[in-house]
């Protein structure tokens, strides 16, 4: 076990290009060991050619980085024997039964065959998996798939695992199964580097989080951090009398000092807000104007909205450069 | 399943804990295990076999009885010379298999999986090259022995029907290299098949596998000359009518020998590089 100071990842100034397309543009990371850790952004963001440079399958154009203190292009294999990956598709034998595909693993690992044979049968069975232990991997479901490929990059407790989208294209149900995974993986001591496109998923598993888009970070923090950098609560107002919007408009921005949005529906706006104590102000400004609120809310920003503050566009928004992604690919 | 998630992280927890490291796989057993690899998918899909059985079944019967009587006054006449060459092709054609499976296993993702593993890295490609030692060995004896069959009568025995497959397997398993070679560089399975087949068809008639080079144009004949299958069909021939001598079988090792020092080095390097530049 490496010693506490060690970053489990550290990266400086990581490029890396494809042609003209610019996959990965300077990023700099700093990932503590023992947190799960994510990196978020749209399709085409360059999160899988980062991953692939960490997990040293992809050689950088530029900049450095070192996973627990060695060097991914220099010494390779010292990152080797403390990493595993899981990709995008899940990349394991589909010509070979769910245990086969695990004695492998663990045979390339260094087990013996005994060792390596029991092993994989523990850890089908931890995973659900022991029922279809015999059957072809080409006749497993997408969330079968997804949890052996997951117990194959565990044969050996990795001390950081890359799960690059791991729930990408899963229904829920699978989903809660890997996250539960993840959270067992973290409490066994595993650094975990996840990447997602899903907020939630970012939201549910991550203790940091660095916002990715066009291969650069755009952001990076705790989840709290990052929803405080877009105000700390959504104010939400939604009017008896539409015709009284504009009125209303002025006083609540008068009153919260900041810029109020109306929305789609006429009777609606809404507004970011720094400080809490302002919210019962405004809305007791209103009442004394007699304008009367049917409903309001007072919410904590989503994710979604945190992305779309940061980067201007929605994070499910498929045509933010996706060249990047199909030339790692 | 409402009980899965506590179920799960329980025994998720208890597999981590132990967080043990089993010494690195030697080379020899790294490559062993990617041998059982192919293994155990080929005894899962034996449809394979249908390949491998039904590809020289054809041949042999079709040049036996198309060519047979025009190129050597009868069929049973022309198989005599003609069933060493076949034997050959059959081998040949096999090796091409081994570049569509690494090909498949790069495509699929299986390779990066291996590739992020502390093994000795070209066992993931010799592992595949042994295995497909098995698949030289059944095309061989079900080409042979359709040829005893039809007629086929070798002067050299069974030892020397032996010698000949052994030394037409060292000569598959060095061409394996070349398409190995190809299955890592090409983008798709169906490229490598597609490109292996455009190589590998006019090498095949440009020998001395159908017919004797004395009629063709001089040309013609240098180039069946050198021509690595052709040295193949000779040894293969003179080992099994008991007529071998010793540079008839020492051409097709030097030319196995070549090609193998040319490729493997050539498909390793290919493989270590792809994808990190």
């Amino acid at each position: 076990m490496s010693s506490p100071p060690t970053l489990a990842i550290e990266t400086s100034g990581l490029r890396k290009l494809f042609g003209q397309t610019k996959a990965v543009d300077g990023i700099d990371l700093r990932v503590p060991p023992g947190i799960v850790y994510s990196v978020l952004g749209p399709n085409g963001a360059g999160k899988s050619t980062l991953i692939r440079m960490l997990a040293t399958l992809l050689r950088p154009d530029g900049g450095t980085a070192t996973v627990f203190g060695h060097d991914v292009v220099r010494d390779s294999d010292a990152v080797r024997r403390r990493i595993s990956v899981t990709g995008q598709y899940a990349s394991v034998d589909d010509a070979l039964t769910g245990l086969e595909n695990l004695v492998l693993m663990g045979r390339l690992q260094g087990y013996t065959w005994p060792k390596a044979r029991q092993r994989a049968g523990d850890l089908m069975d931890a995973f659900g998996l022991t029922h279809a232990a015999g059957r072809l991997v080409s006749t497993y479901s997408g969330g079968m798939r997804r949890r052996l490929d997951i117990a194959a990059s565990i044969v050996v407790s990795p001390d950081l695992l890359f799960l690059d989208e791991p729930t990408t294209g899963l229904d829920p149900r699978s989903r809660n199964q890997v996250w539960d995974i993840v959270r067992a993986l973290l409490a066994g001591g595993t650094t975990i580097l996840l990447t997602t496109q899903y907020l939630d998923e970012a939201d549910e598993l991550a203790d940091r989080i660095a916002v990715v888009d066009q291969g650069t970070v755009i952001a990076e923090g705790t989840t709290d951090e990052l929803k405080a950098s877009v105000g700390q609560v959504a104010l939400h107002v939604r009017l008896r009398d539409p015709g009284q919007r504009d009125k209303a408009e002025d006083l609540l921005t008068q009153e919260l000092g900041v810029p109020v949005h109306l929305e789609g529906d006429p009777a609606e706006m809404s507004a970011r807000v720094e400080d809490n104590s302002r919210v019962l102000q405004a809305l007791g400004a209103l009442t004394r104007a007699s304008i009367e609120p049917a409903e309001f809310s007072v919410t904590r920003p989503s994710l979604d909205e945190v992305f779309l503050t940061l980067t201007g566009h929605k994070a499910d928004d498929q045509s933010a450069g996706d060249a990047g992604e199909e030339a790692a690919a | 399943m409402t009980s899965s998630i506590e179920h799960v992280d329980d025994r998720v927890m208890a597999i981590l804990v132990t967080h043990e490291r089993p010494p690195k796989a030697s080379p020899v057993s790294a490559t062993i295990t990617h041998l059982w690899r192919g293994i155990m998918a080929f005894k899962h899909f034996p449809a394979q076999l249908i390949d491998i059985i039904l590809l020289p079944a054809i041949f042999l019967l079709l040049f036996t009885y198309l060519f047979g009587g025009a190129f050597a006054g009868s069929p049973s006449q022309y198989l005599q010379f003609f069933l060493p060459g076949i034997a050959v092709q059959s081998v040949i054609l096999m090796t091409v298999y081994t570049g569509t499976a690494i090909n498949t296993d790069i495509n699929k993702g299986v390779f990066d999986r291996f590739r992020t593993l502390p093994f000795w890295q070209p066992a993931a490609i010799a592992g595949n090259l042994v295995g497909d030692v098995l698949r030289y060995l059944i095309a061989l004896t079900m080409t042979i022995g359709m040829g005893l069959a039809l007629g086929f009568r070798p002067g050299g025995g069974i030892l020397g029907v032996l010698a000949a497959m052994g030394v037409l397997i060292v000569f598959a398993f060095s061409v394996s290299w070349i398409f190995a070679a190809i299955g890592v560089v090409a983008s798709v399975p169906e490229r490598v098949s597609g490109t292996s087949m455009i190589v590998i068809y006019p090498l095949l008639f440009m020998s001395n596998i159908f017919v004797r080079p004395e009629t063709m144009p001089s040309w013609m004949q240098v180039l069946v000359k050198v021509n690595p299958l052709s040295h193949a069909a000779t040894a293969s021939r003179a080992l099994m009518h008991g007529t071998a001598g010793f540079w008839d079988v020492m051409w097709a090792l030097i030319a196995s020998l070549v090609i193998t020092v040319v490729f493997a080095p050539l498909a390793v390097r290919l493989y270590r590089s792809k994808n990190t530049r």
